[in-house]
C-alpha cells in the first residue's frame, strides 16, 4: 500500500519510543495528507536539529550550544552539580525547576552483563569540573535499580578524593526514562530528601 | 469462617488444554478430580499464573498457550477486603508469544509489585514430594514464595541481590575489574542478602511461635530452621554490622569466588530445614507421607499466619495432596481445611478420596476442555 517510500516512512516512524505500527501508520498518513502545512516543516526541523544539535562538552546535555543554555546560564547555582543517567533525567528535572544549579549526564549506568563499562561512561568532564574546585555538592540522582545503586557507590569513589560533598536522591524514585512520569511535587520532594552517600 | 480474598471468577482463553472456560466457584474449597493429563493441575497453575512469577510449574511462557494457538490468556476476579478486584495476565493483544503483560482493573499495573500486594497464592505439588531429597535451591523457592505472601517487596530483593551477584561473577570471570565497581555490587549484595535474610528469618520465627494446632488441627505441626550464615549474625548482630561484615568478607573472597565460579557467600547460600515439631524428626529422614504431611502443616500454619498478619489468607492451590497420606492424615487435612480462613482448590485422580469433603467443598470432574458438576457434591453455603 502506498509504494517503497511510504513504507519506509512508516517503517522509521515505527522505530520512536511510544508509537507502534499502527500509531506510525496513523502519524504517516496525517503528515501525508498535509505535506506543505506539516510534513515539510517537519522535515526541515528534523534537518536542522541534527546539524544543529550536539552534547553540550561540559555536561552532556543536548543542545545547539556549546557550552549549552544550562552550563551558560550565569543565574545558576554552579557549586551543585547534579549528576544524572541520561538526557531525558535532566529534561524531567528541569521541566519541573526542582534543581537550580548545574547537571551532568552520565549516558549510562555501569552494567557487566550489558557490557557498559567505566570508559563507556561520561565521566572524565565531571571530574575535571570537580578537580577545578567551585564546587561543593554533586547530587547523584540514579536510578534504584541494582545498576543504578552501583553506578553510584562507583561514581562516589571517584568523587570524595576530591573533598566535596557527595549524596544521593531518596531512595525509590524511578529514574533512567521513567522520571518524567513523575510529577513535580514528588520530584522536588526527591531532591529535597536526599542524603549523604 | 470466609476467606478474605476469594477467587469469585475465572476465566482461560487458548491456555494449555482450554480453548475457552470461565469458572465460578460456589464456595471456599473446590475440587478438581479426573485422570492424569485431563486438566486438573493446569487450572491450578492458571489461578498460581496471577500472582507475579513463573507459577506453580516454573513453565516456559511458551508452554503456556494451547496447542496450535500463540496467545493466552487468565482472568481472575477476586473478592477482597477492599471490594473486587479483576487481575489479568497473558500474551499482549498483539504482541510476540514469549512477551507476558498484567491488567489490574483493566490498566497496566506500575509494577507486579502492585499485584503482590492485592493477592497472594501457595502451592503444593507432587514435585515437592522430593524437596527434601534434591538440591537446596527447591527449598529456597518454596521458602520465598512463604515470604513473598506475607512481604511482597521480599521478591525485588531476592532479584536485585541476585541481579548484583551474577554482574559480579561476570567481572570476577573477565578478570581485571575495577575494584570501586567491584565494592559497589558488593554492596548491593551485601544490602540485599541482609534484608532477604531477615525477612526469611522473621518468616520462619512467626511461623514457628504460631500456635499452628489452631490452624492444622490434628495435623503434624512442623518446625521450619533456616540455615545460612548470613541469618547466624543476624540473631546476634544489628543488621548494619551484618552488611558491613558480609561486604568485608564479599570483598577478600574475591580470588577465591573467581576461581569457584561462584560467590561463597549470599542470599543464594540459603537452605531451608523441616522438622516434626512433637518428634524432631528432620523431614529429610522422615517417610515420603511424613514429609508430605510436614509440608501441608507448613503451608496450613503459613495461610493461618498470613490470615491474621495481612488481613487475607493467601489462595492455596494443593495439587495432588492426598497422594502419599494415609488415612488418618488425610482425615486430618480435610479437618484443617474446614477450619481454615482460606479458599483452597485441590486435585486428585480419585474422586472416592474427596468423599469426607461433601458438604463442605464442591466437586468438578476434568476432561476434555470443560469442567463437569459433581451434583453429589453440593456447593456449600460461603
Ligand atoms: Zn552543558
Amino acid at each position: 500500500m502506498g509504494g517503497p517510500e511510504v513504507e519506509r516512512l512508516i517503517g522509521l516512524l515505527a522505530k520512536l519510543p511510544g508509537l507502534g505500527p499502527r500509531s506510525a501508520r496513523r502519524a504517516a498518513l496525517r503528515l501525508l495528507q498535509h505535506p506543505e502545512a506539516r510534513m515539510l516543516p517537519l522535515a526541515a526541523a528534523l534537518a536542522e536539529a541534527a546539524r544543529a544539535v550536539r552534547p553540550c562538552g561540559h555536561c552532556g546535555n543536548l543542545d545547539s550550544r556549546d557550552p549549552c543554555s544550562i552550563c551558560a546560564d550565569g543565574q545558576r547555582d554552579r557549586s551543585v552539580v547534579c549528576v544524572v543517567e541520561g538526557v531525558g533525567d535532566l529534561w524531567a528535572l528541569e521541566r519541573a525547576h526542582v534543581h537550580r544549579g548545574l547537571y551532568h549526564v552520565l549516558g549510562g549506568t555501569l552494567s557487566a552483563l550489558a557490557g557498559t563499562r567505566p570508559e563507556d561512561l561520561n565521566l572524565a568532564p565531571l571530574l575535571a569540573r570537580v578537580g577545578a574546585g567551585g564546587v561543593a555538592e554533586v547530587i547523584l540522582a540514579l536510578g534504584a535499580t541494582v545498576d543504578g545503586a552501583t553506578t553510584a557507590h562507583w561514581l562516589t569513589e571517584r568523587i570524595k578524593p576530591f573533598g566535596v560533598v557527595v549524596s544521593r536522591v531518596a531512595q525509590g524514585m524511578p529514574i533512567g526514562g521513567a522520571l518524567d512520569v513523575l510529577d513535580d511535587g514528588t520530584l522536588a520532594a526527591a531532591l529535597r530528601a536526599r542524603r549523604p552517600f | 469462617m470466609r476467606a478474605g480474598v476469594a477467587l469469585v471468577r475465572l476465566t482461560l482463553t487458548g491456555f494449555r488444554n482450554y480453548a475457552a472456560l470461565t469458572w465460578r466457584p460456589e464456595g471456599r474449597v473446590a475440587v478438581f478430580y479426573g485422570p492424569n493429563g485431563s486438566g486438573k493441575t493446569n487450572l491450578l497453575e492458571a489461578v498460581s499464573l496471577l500472582v507475579p512469577g513463573r507459577g506453580l510449574r516454573g513453565a516456559r511462557l511458551a508452554d503456556l498457550a494451547r496447542r496450535g494457538g500463540s496467545g493466552w490468556a487468565v482472568a481472575g476476579r477476586l473478592s477482597t477486603p477492599q471490594g473486587d478486584v479483576d487481575i489479568g495476565t497473558g500474551t499482549p493483544p498483539e504482541g510476540p508469544a514469549d512477551r507476558r503483560v498484567f491488567r489490574l482493573d483493566g490498566a497496566a499495573p506500575r509494577s507486579q509489585a502492585e499485584i503482590a500486594g492485592r493477592v497472594s497464592a501457595v502451592w503444593l505439588t507432587p514435585q515437592m514430594d522430593r524437596l527434601f531429597q534434591e538440591g537446596a535451591a527447591g527449598r529456597r523457592r518454596f521458602l520465598d514464595r512463604l515470604v513473598y505472601a506475607l512481604e511482597p517487596g521480599h521478591a525485588r530483593a531476592v532479584a536485585a541481590h541476585d541481579t548484583a551477584m551474577a554482574q559480579r561473577n561476570r567481572l570476577l570471570a573477565e578478570g581485571g575489574a575495577d575494584a570501586a565497581w567491584l565494592a559497589g555490587l558488593e554492596d548491593a549484595m551485601a544490602r540485599h542478602a541482609v534484608a532477604a535474610t531477615a525477612a526469611r528469618a522473621a518468616l520462619v520465627q512467626r511461623l514457628n511461635a504460631a500456635p499452628q494446632e489452631a490452624a492444622a488441627g490434628t495435623f503434624p505441626a512442623a518446625r521450619l530452621s533456616l540455615c545460612c550464615p548470613i541469618a547466624a549474625r543476624l540473631a546476634g548482630e544489628p543488621a548494619l554490622a551484618v552488611e558491613d561484615w558480609l561486604r568485608a568478607a564479599l570483598a577478600a573472597g574475591r580470588a577465591a569466588d573467581a576461581r569457584a565460579g561462584s560467590a561463597a557467600l549470599g542470599a543464594h547460600r540459603a537452605d531451608m530445614g523441616l522438622a516434626d515439631a512433637a518428634s524432631g524428626l528432620a523431614a529429610a529422614l522422615a517417610s515420603t507421607g511424613q514429609q508430605k504431611a510436614l509440608l501441608i502443616g507448613v503451608v496450613l500454619g503459613h495461610a493461618a499466619l498470613l490470615a491474621e498478619a495481612r488481613g487475607f489468607a493467601p489462595l492455596l492451590l494443593l495439587d495432588e495432596p492426598a497422594v502419599h497420606l494415609d488415612p488418618d492424615r488425610r482425615r486430618a487435612l480435610f479437618d484443617a481445611l474446614r477450619a481454615l480462613p482460606a479458599q483452597v482448590l485441590l486435585t486428585g485422580t480419585d474422586r472416592e478420596t474427596f468423599l469426607p469433603l461433601r458438604g463442605m467443598a464442591e466437586a468438578l470432574r476434568t476432561g476434555g476442555d470443560a469442567l463437569a458438576r459433581d451434583p453429589e457434591f453440593p456447593p456449600a453455603p460461603g
